[in-house]
This record gives structure tokens, sequence and C-alpha cells, in this order.
């Protein structure tokens, strides 16, 4: 009875959370990915705005509006947010791409450096502005 | 592909629940990965009881009370039970490690929880097939390529270079980081996942070995090597506590050692 149903073979479930545990690497890796992401999205609102700027009176008007309105100000804080994140999780990057840090006890305490650190860098920013 | 759920065929049902045992006192609920391949049904998951009082201390021990006293049917991979053959590497509680050298006290949650090797194609129950693994790990070369000619008696290394090994000679090839990776589970087609690099780097910093050139040629490329994105899954669940990523890291500054 050899490798009777090769072919026909159901995939191990291996989705993280559910299968798999989240771990601070892996939830630090991904947070990373997100907030990549998220910037692209945060660099076109600004382009917008500035664009508007550069077009009327009253299309800027209307997008300063949106901007700074309370959802425009929480996705702008989000953003800060985001990009102390990635900037704090590129730094621990260039760590590890001289192949130092990746110890798992060093690799989490600079994980949760960056965790922290975003959130308190986040918070100078909103102070100082 | 990044994939976030199961094909159709792979989706999970419930599975049967097997009687308690008689006037145990000390009782745990494992939830098991069931497959058969000769009943074409989706996998479930089955719900055993075990008599903890009277069970060894490993989850390898539980997983053969099981089969020996409750259902003989359910199937996985097991020979030393030492941690050094490396077939009974499972995903446990949520992680892969050994089930023989991973202590059923130290399972966080009160139900164990076992399922074969994530994003791998089930043979049975917990077995998994691993035939793209190995052949990943044979393309990486395995062994010694010299040039120069056969010394006499051996391949001299002095204890210093020997010593580079230390932490590479050691892995047992269970697939337990390989199967751990996103980036393995999503690219696995192609990216070798980090048992085959580990494997790679212990040849190239061999100081025996002469096709280093060649060997991190055969690496340079965008999917084999470079769909490690340091995730760490690897390391972390290394169960003979190897780093995969570190192996991976070192490959990767060869590379842009020897471009500048």
């Amino acid at each position: 009875m050899a490798d009777v149903n090769r072919g026909n073979r159901p995939l191990s479930p291996f989705m993280l959370g559910k299968y798999y545990r989240f771990q601070l690497n892996s939830v630090t890796s991904i947070l990373n990915r997100i907030t990549g992401n998220a910037m692209i999205v945060a660099a076109l609102l600004i382009a917008w705005w500035f664009l508007a700027a550069a077009t009327a009176p009253e299309y800027y008007a209307f997008v300063d509006w949106v901007i700074t309105s309370w959802l425009g100000d929480l996705v702008m804080f989000l953003s800060v947010l985001g990009m102390w994140y990635h900037l704090l999780a590129g730094i621990r990057h260039l760590i590890w791409e001289n192949a130092k840090g990746l110890d798992i006890s060093t690799s989490d305490k600079m994980g949760w450096a960056a965790l922290i650190g975003s959130v308190v860098l986040t918070l100078i920013t909103v102070a100082v502005i | 592909m990044v994939q976030f759920s199961l094909p159709k065929n792979s989706r999970i049902t419930t599975g049967k629940t097997w009687p308690k045992p008689e006037g145990a006192k000390n009782v745990r609920t494992f939830k098991i990965y069931r497959w058969d391949p000769d009943t074409g049904e989706n996998p479930r998951v089955d719900t055993y009881f075990l008599d903890m009082d009277k069970c060894g201390p490993m989850v390898l021990d539980a997983l053969i009370k099981i089969k020996n006293e409750i259902d003989p049917t359910l199937t996985f991979r097991r020979s030393c039970r030492e941690g050094i053959c490396g077939s009974c590497a499972m995903n446990i509680d949520g992680h892969n490690t050994l089930a023989c050298i991973f202590g059923l006290d130290e399972v966080k949650k009160s139900e164990v929880t076992i399922y074969p090797l994530p994003h791998m194609p089930v043979v049975k129950d917990l077995i998994p097939d691993l035939t793209h693994f190995y052949a990943q790990h044979a393309s990486i070369m395995p062994w010694l390529e010299t040039k120069t000619n056969r010394p006499a008696k051996e391949w001299r290394q002095s204890i210093e270079d020997r010593k580079k090994l230390d932490g590479l000679y050691e892995c047992v090839m269970c697939a337990s980081c390989s199967t751990s990776c996103p980036s393995y589970w999503w690219n696995g087609d192609r990216y070798l996942g980090p048992a085959a690099l580990l494997h790679a780097y212990r040849w190239i910093i061999d100081s025996r070995d002469e096709a280093t050139g060649e060997r991190l040629d055969g690496l340079e490329d965008p999917f084999k090597l470079y769909r490690c994105h340091t995730i760490m899954n690897c390391t972390r669940t290394c169960p003979k506590g190897l780093n995969p990523a570190k192996a991976i890291a070192e490959i990767k500054k060869m590379m842009v050692e020897r471009a500048v």
C-alpha cells in the first residue's frame, strides 16, 4: 500500500494564530509589513493634500478639511506611529543583516524596544507639534 | 503565493470523541488531527482522553498510549525517542517540535492539540510528505566537495575551523523550522527554507570544502535564499536549539562581501 493518494493529499493547517501561535518575532515581522504598506497610503494622502494646495483654494479647503477632521487626525496619528515603528524595525533589520542580534533573547529585546519605542516617540512627536 | 485559508479538501471537520478512561482522576484532553487516505473524507480532529497518572512524561508517550490502548489506527512517525532521529516532528500546542523531547508539562493549554507539520501535504494523520523537503536538502550538495588531490589519510581540519561547524552539524532534518516559516509556507516550492539553508551554510564554512564559490552561486537567487525575511520562527522553534536564521544571515553577508 505505497503512496496511494499522491495528488489528493490535504494541506496540513498552518494559519498564524489559529494553528501556529503568534510569537513576538512573527508579530513584529508582520507589523513591519503592515506599517510599510500603510505608509504608502499616508504618503498618497499627503501628496493629495499638497496637490490640492497647488490646484485651487476651494479644493484645498475641502482636502484640508478631510485631512484635519477627526478621522484624518486619527489616520495621521497612526501613520506617525507606523512610521516610527517601521524606522525602529528597520534599524533592527540592519543589525540582523550584519548577522548580529539573531539569538532569540536579543531579537526579542530589540522587538520590544521597537514596539515600546515607537509608542514613546509618537507621543513625543504629538507633544512637540 | 500568500495563502490565508486551507483548500477545500483540507478543511477540518469535527471528528470522533473517544471514551474517557474509567476511574481516572487526572484526565487530560488530546485533540489530534486525523486524515485517512482510504476514505476520501476531509481531515478531522479526534478527541481523546488519557489518564495522566498512567502516562509517561512526553507528548510521544501520550501518542503511543493512545495508539496502544485506545485507537490503533492513529498514525505517526517515531523512532529514537530521544531527539536524535527527527522522526516525530509535529505541530504541538501551536508550535513545531519533537514529540519525544517535548514534555506534556510544557504544553501551555490544558488541552493538548497535535497537528502535522504546517503547510505540508499529508500522507496520513500526523505524517507529512517530506519528499520536496528532502529534495531541497539534496540540492545544496550536502557533502564535501574537493578539487585538490585526495590526501593520503584524511582531510585535516584545525580545532578552530572545526568549531565553526558547532551549532550546524547537530541538525537532524526534522523539518520543524522550515514548516514553521511563513515564507516557506507561501514560497516553499522555490524558497529552500531554513533547514536546507542551514545545511548549505554548514558546507560553505567548512574549511575542507573547496566549492564555496559554486555553493554561493547556486544560492544567489531571489527565491532560494532571499525569501528569508528574518521572521525567525525557525530559530524559536528548533527543538535542537540551533539558529537557522543566523546561518541564513551569514550566507547573505557572504553574498555581499564577495560582491563589494
